[in-house]
C-alpha cells in the first residue's frame, strides 16, 4: 500500500499531476451545479415579478396566461 | 425518410435532449475513467524498459496525453460552431461555442501542468520553450482570449461575433502544436518532445491512456452540454417555453 | 457613449493581450531556434562566443566520466559528424544516458570544451515496459526505427 502511494519516490509527480487534473474537474462540475441554482432561482423570480404586474395593470388578461400562481 | 436536422438547431428544442444526454455521458465518463486509472495504476508495469527507461513518473502519461488531445480538439469543436454561427447565423451555434471554451482552457492548462510535472523528473525542467510547449501556452491564451473577449461585450450578438473571429484566427495555432514535434532529426533540432507514435507504445500502456482519453471526451460533452443548458435558459429567459420548462424543472 | 468606448477600451485591451502574448512567445520561440546550435556548427566555429547558447546531439557511448567531487560529469556530444566535449557540475536528468539525446544550455570554454549550466534530456517515442523491451531486443527496434524513418534522414546511430 505504501509502495503504491510512493511511486518510486515520484509521489510528488504523479499524484500532483493526477490531483489537480481530477481536482480542476471536480470543481468545474460543482461550479456548473451552482451556475445552474442561480440562473434558475433568478429566472424564477423574474418571472414572479412579471406575473401580478400583468395582472394588475387593470386589462383584461390576454393570452393564456394565467394568474399568480400564489 | 428525412430527419429536419434543423428542428435540433433550435435552442428550445435541443435543451431537452442535452438535459437527457447528460446523465449518459456522465456515467459513461465515471466509468471509462475509473477502469482507465485502474487499469494504468495496477495492470501496468512500474517503469519502462529499453530505449526510454521512465520511472513511475512515467504515468502521468495517461492524464497528461488525453488532456492535451483535448484540449485541441475542443479548440476545433470551438472554431467549428464560431463558423457555422458567423456563416449560418444560428443562435445555438454561438451559445455551443460559448459552452466549449472554459472546458477547454482547464484541458490546455491540465496538459501545461501536467507536463510540467512529467519534465521535471524526465527532462530535468519544469519548463523549456519548446515548440510544442509555447504553442500550447498559446493555445492557453486563445481561450482566455475567447472568454475574456466575450464576457468585455455587453451586447450579446457582438460578443459571439467578435469573440467567434478570434477563435478562427486562432486556428492557425492547432496544426502547429501537432507538427511543432516532428522533426526528423533529433540532432538538429532544440525541440524535447520527440515525435510521438501510438506504435511505438506498448498495447498496456496505450489500452489505459486511450480508455482515459474516451473517458476525459465524454466528461467534456457532460460539461459542455450542462453549461449549454444554462447559457441557453438565460439567453432565451423572455421566450414562452422557458416558462414551461422552470416550472417543472428540479433545482437540484 | 461611456458605456461604449468603456467597451472599446476592453475590446481593444484583449486584442493588445492576445498580440503581446503572441508577439512575446513568437519570440521566445525564434530566440530558442537561433540559440540552437549542433556540434557541427560548434565545430565549424558558427555559435556565439560570449554569450549563452545551447548544444543538442546524442551523448557519445563510452565518453561519461564522473570527476573527483562526485557531482562533475564530463562527456561528449554528437550529431554523428563532429563531436564537442561538455563539462556539466550538478545532477543529471533521469533520463540522461549514454546512446540518447541531450540539450545542453551553456557557453564555451577557451580550452573548447562547453561548459553547460543546465543539461536536459531527451525521451525515446517508445514506451515499453522493460520484460517487453529486453525480449524485443535489438534486432527488432532497429526494424522500427528503419520503417519509421524511412523516407527520412536517418535519425541516429543507436548502435
Amino acid at each position: 500500500m505504501m509502495e503504491f502511494f510512493s511511486q518510486g519516490g515520484y509521489a510528488g509527480y504523479v499524484w500532483g499531476a493526477f490531483g489537480m487534473t481530477f481536482g480542476l474537474l471536480l470543481i468545474e462540475v460543482l461550479q456548473l451545479r451552482s451556475s445552474r441554482k442561480t440562473t434558475l432561482t433568478r429566472i424564477r423570480r423574474l418571472l414572479r415579478l412579471r406575473a401580478p404586474r400583468q395582472d394588475s395593470a387593470g386589462a383584461a388578461p390576454q393570452r393564456g396566461t394565467s394568474g399568480p400562481t400564489s | 425518410m428525412t430527419i429536419n436536422w434543423f428542428k435540433f438547431a433550435s435552442p428550445a428544442a435541443f435543451y431537452p435532449i442535452a438535459g437527457r444526454l447528460i446523465p449518459w455521458f456522465s456515467g459513461i465518463a465515471l466509468a471509462l475513467v475509473l477502469v482507465g486509472l485502474f487499469w494504468g495504476f495496477f495492470l501496468t508495469a512500474d517503469q519502462l524498459g529499453g530505449s526510454n527507461p521512465q520511472k513511475e513518473y512515467y504515468r502521468i502519461i495517461y492524464v497528461h496525453v488525453p488532456a492535451a488531445w483535448m484540449s485541441m480538439w475542443l479548440y476545433l469543436v470551438l472554431a467549428g460552431w464560431s463558423a457555422i454561427g458567423l456563416v449560418f447565423n444560428t443562435r445555438l451555434s454561438f451559445m455551443m461555442a460559448k459552452a466549449v471554451a472554459p472546458t477547454g482552457a482547464i484541458f490546455t492548462f491540465l496538459a501545461l501542468w501536467t507536463g510540467a510535472l512529467w519534465g521535471r523528473p524526465s527532462w530535468g525542467t519544469y519548463w523549456d520553450w519548446d515548440p510544442r510547449l509555447t504553442s500550447e501556452l498559446l493555445l492557453f491564451f486563445l481561450y482566455i482570449g475567447y472568454i475574456a473577449l466575450h464576457s468585455a461585450i455587453d451586447d450579446t450578438r457582438r460578443a459571439d461575433r467578435a469573440a467567434a473571429l478570434l477563435a478562427i484566427v486562432g486556428l492557425v495555432m492547432v496544426p502547429v502544436i501537432f507538427l511543432s514535434i516532428n522533426c526528423p532529426d533529433p540532432n538538429q533540432c532544440a525541440s524535447l518532445h520527440q515525435r510521438s507514435d501510438p506504435g511505438s507504445i506498448h498495447l498496456s500502456i496505450l489500452i489505459p491512456m486511450l480508455t482515459m482519453t474516451l473517458g476525459l471526451w465524454s466528461y467534456s460533452f457532460a460539461a459542455v452540454f450542462a453549461r449549454l443548458r444554462t447559457i441557453i435558459l438565460t439567453r432565451e429567459s423572455d421566450n414562452a417555453w422557458v416558462r414551461d420548462v422552470i416550472a417543472q424543472e428540479t433545482t437540484a | 457613449m461611456k458605456a461604449r468606448q468603456k467597451r472599446l477600451v476592453l475590446v481593444g485591451l484583449a486584442l493588445v493581450g492576445v498580440a503581446g502574448a503572441t508577439t512575446l512567445a513568437l519570440s521566445a520561440l525564434q530566440s530558442n531556434i537561433s540559440y540552437f546550435f549542433s556540434p557541427s556548427q560548434v565545430m565549424a566555429s558558427e555559435h556565439p562566443t560570449d554569450a549563452v547558447f545551447r548544444v543538442g546531439g546524442l551523448v557519445v557511448k563510452d565518453t561519461l566520466a564522473r570527476q573527483e567531487d562526485g557531482l562533475t560529469v564530463h562527456f561528449e556530444v554528437t550529431d554523428n559528424a563532429a563531436v564537442v566535449p561538455v563539462s556539466y557540475t550538478g545532477i543529471l536528468p533521469d533520463l540522461f544516458s549514454e546512446g540518447q539525446g541531450v540539450v545542453a544550455k551553456g557557453r564555451i570554454g577557451d580550452d573548447g570544451v562547453f561548459y553547460a549550466e543546465e543539461v536536459l534530456a531527451k525521451h525515446d517515442e517508445s514506451y515499453m515496459p522493460p520484460e517487453v523491451a529486453d525480449t524485443l531486443q535489438t534486432a527488432h527496434v532497429d526494424g522500427i526505427v528503419e520503417q519509421t524513418t524511412g523516407t527520412e534522414p536517418p535519425r541516429s546511430m543507436t548502435q
